[in-house]
């Protein structure tokens, strides 16, 4: 008596084509713990849900209880991570980059997310603009022109050693005296900071929990993507460990860059509306964004992030036009060009994993931004995996680790490169000598609409900041929610407050913002084992999908 | 006098629904209506099933079984959210307009104090759709 007619169907992307399904008796859902506390619904994972949040609650006790003996720890930890390790984050790097480029090339690039015959989800542009402001949104305002300038200061400065070691902050020889070479260098290594190398890791966490989650049938958290290596293990404790660190890495990689975000937003209001600078200011600058991103949570995926990034990429891309055209235009053309080859130059050298000279610059920076990827990598990996149903693996690798860094080149190459020749060219020194924090609004300055383009830039990165959060909360939620992406809406909104909880105490901590760094690289060092088994078991999905077609 | 009746279904939970089904099996046998079940699944392998195609499968068999069970004339429809938890609203909302039900049963959980701010799936259907909509409690 039931109609079954093709009306049955409306509305599911269907037929779905080959795929691999993968055969297991696990439920997704089976280990979860459902119920009320008061009138709020929970639909949580057991015991994930409950080892990550009471660790993180116990975590934030320790740092507000003893805040000088914490701020001592995360300067151990620092230190020791970053010089113990900087060799194996590197090494890890580059087999990420090397994994994805073979993927791009061989066969297995045909593979199609979602099944052979699977439909998008999200247009190109939606697409792009999330996965863009979910990866490196408030980053890439922070450094633009902070970071560039760094490294053509620091090369300019030529190379310093003390006991055979050296203690310059110069990449590779650096550049003495030579202002020309300095730009180069300095270019070069910026872009392989937020290059191929960075999404390259994205790239393989968003493909393996696409495809286990998409074409395996398996729950879309983490550990899914380990069931090639661990079987029917991988439900049991290996399975809640490799999540607990996932949500670790990301709730204390979204921290770090809330704290940069209100570093920079407190810096700029400072220079608008002489706002003040300090603990306080920045706070509140946390409470009111975050209560902003919960309401973009309660706003869902298509009416919250998708339309908050697709605002903000357009303003970004205001920004980027504007200060391409009434900057040096064909001096920033030619720059980008130009540093485009001393990238490819430059490579080889500024990844090698041993035996460097440069050791701050290696340790420091690469080392650090490494891990920061890394720690962000489960957040960004599982948004990007969320939005890109239906694209071929081939597909999938070009946008996600091509465009993206070539959008990267362009934007260090505009902002950078603009505060560069305003130093070379103009004796402008400001933007050089000012902090971090308050290298693009000295840039913007002496540019036209200076107050205009500036307050662009402060929305920018809390428009950044709420994205992320937003995104964050989302997959915090579904790897506790042991790969439920329909639990309750309360335990996102937990989860919203929590991440500006620790992003405060943290900022607020001995430390500063050096503890949420810190805490970034000591949670991305097992996160990078986690990935580079990842590498593997892709291989291994992917074959048995190219076998199925 | 109702054409069309929508029952909205949550498949992870039908066996809390057995008042709601037989309340819209009486109705749609005293009217002589179609009885459509309305189903909301993501794209991301869940409890009910592992792809949308499976859960399309599986709501189309709760159908026949309810079919059978009553005496009545049913039909499916499946849908994908992107984010259920909180777009089922207006998800739901959609899908009775498209699929131009003219009366939506479905259950309701007991109010209390969440209310004031989220309102039930069912209250924001009753506030907002042309169909006249029948909540059912318990």
């Amino acid at each position: 008596m039931a109609d079954q007619s093709k009306e049955t169907l409306e509305g599911i992307p269907s037929p779905e084509g080959a795929a691999h399904v993968i055969d297991t008796e696990y439920e997704i859902g089976q280990d979860n713990l459902e119920g009320n506390v008061g009138p709020f619904g929970f639909d949580i994972h057991n015991p994930v849900f409950l080892i990550s949040g009471l660790a993180i609650v116990a975590f934030v006790f320790y740092t507000l209880a003893l805040p000088d003996q914490a701020g001592a720890l995360f300067s151990w930890l620092f230190g020791a991570v970053t010089k113990g390790f900087d060799w194996f984050f590197l090494g890890a790097a580059n087999i990420f980059v090397i994994f994805c480029l073979l993927l791009i090339v061989t066969p297995l690039g045909n593979v199609r997310l979602g099944g052979s015959a699977a439909v998008p989800d999200y247009s190109y542009v939606g697409w792009f603009a999330m996965l863009f402001a979910a990866g490196m949104g408030i980053g890439l305002m922070f450094y633009g022109v902070a970071e560039p300038m760094s490294h053509f200061s620091s090369s300019m400065g030529g190379t310093a050693a003390e006991g055979g070691a050296r203690t310059d902050w110069a990449p590779l020889g650096a550049a003495a005296g030579d202002q020309a070479a300095a730009m180069r260098l300095g270019m070069a290594a910026t872009i392989f900071h937020w290059g191929l190398h960075p999404w390259a890791i994205y790239a393989v966490v968003a493909l393996a929990l696409a495809l286990f989650s998409y074409n395996k049938g398996l729950p879309l958290t983490i550990r899914s993507a380990f069931y090639p290596i661990f079987g029917d293990a991988v439900w049991g404790w290996v399975g809640h460990v490799i999540d607990t660190l996932a949500v670790f890495a990301t709730l204390f990689g979204l921290a770090t860059s809330l704290g940069f975000g209100a570093t920079q937003a407190n810096a700029g209001l400072n220079e608008l509306f002489g706002i003040p600078v300090g603990p306080t200011t920045e706070v509140i600058l946390i409470s009111v964004i975050t209560a902003i991103a919960l309401v973009s949570v309660l706003r869902g995926l298509d009416g919250g992030v998708k339309v908050l990034s697709e605002i903000n990429m357009g303003l970004a891309f205001l920004l980027l036009i504007f200060v391409l055209l009434v900057g040096p235009t064909v001096f920033l053309l030619t720059l980008f060009a130009d540093s485009l080859v001393a990238y490819f130059q430059y490579l080889p050298a500024l990844s090698n994993p041993v035996g460097r000279e440069d050791v701050n610059f290696s340790q420091g920076w690469t080392s650090f931004y490494w891990a920061w990827w890394i720690s962000w990598s489960p957040f960004v990996g599982m948004f990007i995996a969320r939005v890109s149903r239906s694209r071929t693996v081939r597909e999938f690798l070009v946008c996600v680790l091509l465009i993206p860094s070539l959008v990267c080149v362009l934007w260090m190459s505009v902002f950078g490169g603009t505060a560069l020749y305003q130093v070379v060219n103009d004796g402008y020194t400001v933007a050089q000598d000012a902090a971090l924090e308050l290298k693009l609004f000295k840039m913007l300055d002496v540019l036209p609409l200076a107050g205009i383009t500036s307050l662009v830039g402060i929305v920018l990165v809390i428009v950044f900041f709420v994205t992320s959060s937003d995104s964050g909360s989302l997959v915090i939620d579904t790897i506790t929610a042991g790969g439920k992406v329909d639990a309750p809406v309360p335990q996102r909104a937990f989860w919203c407050i929590f991440e500006g909880a620790v992003a405060i105490v943290l900022l607020l901590s001995a430390g500063g913002l050096q503890s949420l760094q810190s805490m970034v690289i000591s949670t991305g060092l097992p996160f990078t084992v986690v990935l580079l088994l990842m590498c593997w078991a892709i291989y291994k999905g992917l074959m048995s999908e190219r076998r199925a077609m | 006098m109702f054409q069309k009746i929508v029952v909205p279904i949550d498949l992870a939970h039908a066996e809390r629904l057995e008042r709601t089904l037989r309340i819209g099996a009486d109705l749609a046998r005293h009217y002589k209506s179609e009885l459509c079940f309305l189903g909301i699944t993501t794209t991301t392998p869940g409890a009910i099933a592992r792809r949308p195609e499976e859960f399309a499968e599986k709501l189309e068999s709760f159908a026949r079984d309810q079919a059978a069970r009553h005496g009545v004339a049913t039909s499916s429809h499946a849908l994908v959210d992107h984010d259920p938890s909180v777009q089922m609203d207006r998800t739901l909302l959609a899908a009775t307009e498209t699929l131009g039900a003219d009366l939506v049963v479905m259950a309701t959980h007991l109010p209390n104090v969440t209310d004031y701010i989220w309102s039930g799936h069912g209250a924001h259907l009753a506030a907002h759709s042309s169909a006249s909509v029948m909540l059912v409690r318990g």
